[in-house]
């Protein structure tokens, strides 16, 4: 393709300074293998798109929102209401951050599926659990922004589990929400885990991340390995790259259709004072462990119910994170179907809950 | 202030003291009463009562005690010396006897003035123009006095909460005698006005929403006056608080009307005790209407009351769909704080018509109400207008999804383009080989 | 190559540089539009800046103006003292107003009546009217509650 000269310039003025010939060789280099899994390989450039979605919007709420309890309400009201198009850039933000959460759990699973985590890629597996930790963090701490009674009470009831850890649990509630009760205190917190903590945590993560995926490129299937045939590659620039865009476009049509058509409601402002409403319910994607600690009786034993559901949960945790390290076999290039059920139980269990949560009569 | 015991002559009074030593230390009574001293410990709940009570009575406080009233002389501990004739021992005042005792202090304005300059000192004048004062003069024993609503021996200030006087206590007060059917056997009126009373919206302001200013049984009837106002006086006892209506009746052609029917104002329609929450229905020709009473189907005033109701029906239901239509703009995000700002004025407009429902004039109405409609029309015009940018975010978004359905039509050629190229290569490939 | 599928591509790449184009306008005319500030401001709760002149304001009146979602009364007292109230009658919530001839703050739906302190004097009204603070800074009228 015929570059404009402009560009062919500064193409030039670069290369003299900076080299561009190893980028240019790299992406040349880069190939994306075609088997019929391949469909899940967009999930991670998905995902990544629509954080960069999120990094764009909440920079641009951050120039009206005021993290205080006087004032968040209000100003988030004043986005939706005055701010020419805020009420487009608020939903946005909200409705991505669902999509994101929901594109970043197909790729862990389907990462998990492919048994791509064995080795040599724990290290990509390891830093993309982190990354969900995070991705958590980030839809526990900015749900409760808005300041508004939904959120506030589920605020409440979310750091409340938190407590239930044995023996630290009571500190780490304290510390989560900056005093005895969710307050404004706690809002100031979460405003700065949210705006600072949380996003320079990801720029570390995933920078590192993504430099293991370009290092060690994409992961093939166990049983296409094991094929004997090795299988065919498309470049990633631009055959795939194209694919992504179309993907990423996709995305932002329903997104922009999503906040026109169901904008973020914003609800009513929340009253300390005021008793729990009916109905208050985690965002969807903590629903499952809300929904396992509602059915848990309140003693297991010598323990207490929700004690032992957090720490299920935690296990869980645990055994995801550090599953490159306990699928020996995977690691050794074998097939493990031990794992593969494991697997298919978790998510399973997630969706049955995740129903449940929503459909369950008093569920509500 | 720290008392100070001295060694008491009389042994046997000694228990009772050390209990009192407490509770009198509160008020400043005297050192050593002796009416106080021995019914305390007299062991009959009877004479026990007046000494139990007094630490709280403000008379207690102000220096004034048992002796004022009852004479004999508390200096003494003998009781025959105490209470003896020649102490002016007096017992029990007779019942007839109790307004003017009270107002041998209460009526005396130079007296009255060294407590407290700005008392009343009518009372006693006033409690004589009262059917409680007339009846006790007729020698009726059963009649209320100064004491019956002054808890006697605990008389407390008016302004103190505990005071049976206290406007949300004033109810209970008076239902001791006026609600006890079996008390007030014999006087010919009834004895549900305080049940009644309680379902009252003044009731209910008074004790719900904490308006001390809202009537209780004495606002109306007076209280040492206490005497129900007749059909003359009805409307100017309501007036005091709900003028406007009252003004506008006194215009309307019912004043004429209810006058020559021998009918009171106000409570005819609004009834007396239990004056409940007024509602749009209590005007026009259905069964709940008041105006169905006196109007005959096809009257002057039964197509009057008609209209009136049209009127506020008319104004009340564009208010709502107004209302509808902002708050269905503003769930979808649109600003109309504004339009709601506004639409104050026409709920201004439906409460100005309501009022003006007691001139009985259906011309009058309209054109209240038709202020009203025209600022409903306004903020219901702009909720629309909201509705409408909103079609227009739809218009946005539709635009803005073709333009990003056609780049994707674009990467989709492209990206076959770019397929079909790889395949003519991979073919050549494979023929070179 | 032959001119078909030179001209065919010679189409794809309007279309995606067009659209592309066209794309980026879409989305940065809304960005831009969010990043010039409203005309009405960032909103304040504590505190209103009234669009009048100190002295443009008549000794013995009263305006209306609008804090938050509610009126407020701003009134210039015979002595020559601003102060301002929370213009929502407590009876039945109608619009109070000041009256020049009788020097109070009146609501006309039921006749109450409140002094220039705000507290109720006579009518239906059970409770003041809700005080705010007003005063002056430089040529402006700042109302403020609380305090």
């Amino acid at each position: 393709m015929a570059a404009p000269r402009v560009v062919q310039t500064v193409t030039t003025w670069l290369d003299e300074r900076v080299n561009l010939a190893e980028i240019r060789e790299f992406v040349r280099h880069k190939v994306v293998p075609v088997h019929k899994h391949t469909v899940w390989y967009y999930f991670g450039g998905m995902t990544l798109f629509l954080f960069g979605i999120q990094v764009c919007t909440g920079i641009l709420l951050l120039l009206y929102y005021r993290p205080s309890a006087e004032e968040a309400y209000e100003s988030v009201q004043f986005i939706v209401t005055e701010v020419q198009f805020g009420w487009l850039i608020r939903s946005i933000h909200s409705w991505s951050a669902n999509l994101m959460m929901a594109t970043l759990m197909i790729h862990l699973f389907s990462v998990y599926f492919t048994q791509a985590y064995r080795k040599p890629r724990e290290l990509t597996w390891v830093t993309g659990m982190i990354l969900f930790g995070i991705a958590l963090f980030f839809g526990f701490s900015g749900y409760l922004l808005p300041w508004n009674t939904l959120a506030y009470f589920a605020t409440k009831v979310g750091t409340d589990v938190a407590g239930q850890v044995p023996v630290v649990g009571t500190l780490i509630t304290q510390i989560l929400r900056g005093g005895e009760d969710v307050t404004g205190a706690t809002l100031s917190r979460f405003y700065g885990i949210h705006v600072a903590i949380l996003p320079l945590l990801t720029t570390g993560i995933l920078g590192l991340h993504l430099f293991l995926v370009q290092k060690q490129g994409m992961s093939v299937p166990l049983e296409l390995e094991h094929g004997g045939r090795h299988p065919e590659a498309m470049p990633f620039f631009p055959d795939f790259f194209l694919r992504d865009l179309v993907g990423w476009l996709s995305a932002l049509a329903v997104l922009a259709a999503l906040a026109a058509y169901f904008p973020w409601e914003l609800g009513v402002k929340a009253d300390p004072f005021a008793p729990a409403p009916a109905g208050i319910r985690p965002e969807w994607y903590f629903m499952y462990m809300f929904q396992t600690l509602k059915y848990l009786p309140a003693k297991i034993g010598p323990l207490d119910g929700e004690m032992v559901g957090i720490l299920g949960f935690n296990l869980g945790g645990l055994f995801l994170l550090l599953v490159p390290f306990l699928d020996l076999k995977a690691a050794r290039g074998e097939e493990n179907p031990l794992f593969f059920w494991i697997g298919v139980g978790i998510v399973a269990y997630i969706v049955v809950l995740s129903a449940l949560g929503y459909l369950a009569p008093g569920g509500n | 202030m720290p008392r100070r015991w001295r060694p008491l002559p009389i042994s046997l009074l000694a228990v009772p003291f050390l209990f009192l030593a407490d509770q009198v230390e509160a008020q400043k009574l005297p050192e050593e009463n002796s009416c106080l001293q021995c019914h305390q410990g007299l062991g009959d709940p009877r004479v026990m009562s007046p000494a139990e009570k007094f630490p709280q009575d403000i008379h207690g406080s102000k220096g004034i005690f048992c002796q004022d009233c009852h004479g004999g002389d508390p200096a003494s501990l003998d009781p025959q010396q105490a209470m003896s004739r020649a102490k002016k021992f007096v017992g029990k005042p007779r019942h007839q006897a109790i307004p003017a005792l009270c107002g041998k202090c209460h009526s005396d304005a130079d007296y009255m003035k060294r407590f407290n300059p700005t008392l009343r000192v009518d009372q006693v004048q006033e409690y004589l123009t009262s059917v409680h004062g007339k009846r006790l003069k007729q020698g009726d024993q059963k009649a209320a006095t100064c004491i019956s609503c002054h808890d006697v021996h605990r008389i407390r200030a008016i302004k103190d909460q505990q005071a049976w006087t206290y406007p949300v206590k004033v109810v209970d007060t008076c239902g001791r005698c006026h609600g006890d059917p079996k008390y007030m056997a014999g006087y010919k009126i009834p004895t549900d006005v305080v049940a009644k009373y309680k379902q009252s919206v003044h009731y209910e302001a008074l004790t719900k929403k904490g308006d001390l200013s809202a009537p209780t049984c004495n606002v109306c009837h007076g209280n040492h006056g206490a005497t129900p106002p007749g059909v003359g006086s009805v409307a100017n006892v309501c007036g005091t608080c709900h003028s406007v209506p009252a003004e506008f009746f006194a215009k309307s052609p019912h004043q004429q009307a209810f006058a020559s029917m021998g009918l009171a104002p106000c409570v005819t329609c609004h009834s007396n005790h239990d004056v409940v929450k007024t509602g749009d229905e209590m005007v026009g020709t259905t069964d709940k209407a008041v105006c169905v009473t006196c109007h005959q189907a096809d009257s002057g005033g039964f197509r009057q009351a008609a209209a009136m109701r049209a009127s506020l029906d008319g104004l009340r239901e564009s208010l709502t769909r107004a209302t509808a239509v902002l708050d269905q703009a503003e769930h979808a995000g649109m600003e109309i704080s504004q339009a709601r700002f506004e639409l104050r004025g026409a709920s201004d407009a439906l409460l100005k018509a309501r009022a003006a429902i007691h001139l009985a004039d259906a011309a009058a109405i309209q054109k209240l109400t038709e202020e009203g409609k025209q600022i409903t029309a306004v903020a219901h015009a702009k909720g629309l207008k909201a509705l409408e940018d909103l079609l227009f975010r739809h218009r946005g978004l539709w635009v803005s999804v073709g333009i990003i359905v056609l780049v994707i039509v674009g990467l989709v050629l492209k990206i076959r383009e770019i397929d079909q190229r790889r395949h003519q290569e991979r073919a050549a490939d494979r023929r070179s080989t | 190559m032959n001119t078909p599928t030179n001209s065919r591509r010679g189409f794809v790449n309007c279309l995606l540089g067009g659209g592309f184009g066209a794309m980026v306008v879409s989305v940065l005319y809304p960005v831009v539009r969010y990043i010039i500030p409203p005309k009405s401001g960032e909103p304040t709760i504590a505190n209103v800046t009234l669009p009048w002149k100190p002295n443009e304001i008549r000794v013995n009146s009263g305006r209306i103006f609008r804090f938050g979602n509610q009126p407020g009364i701003l009134v210039k007292t015979p002595a020559g003292e601003l102060r301002a109230f929370n213009a929502v009658c407590t009876h039945l919530n109608c619009t109070v107003q000041y009256r020049e001839e009788k020097q109070d703050i009146w609501c006309a739906c039921h006749n109450g009546v409140y002094d220039l302190n705000g507290k109720n004097v006579s009518g239906p009204p059970p409770r003041p009217l809700e005080t705010y603070k007003a005063f002056v800074k430089g040529e402006q009228i700042v109302v403020s509650k609380g305090a």
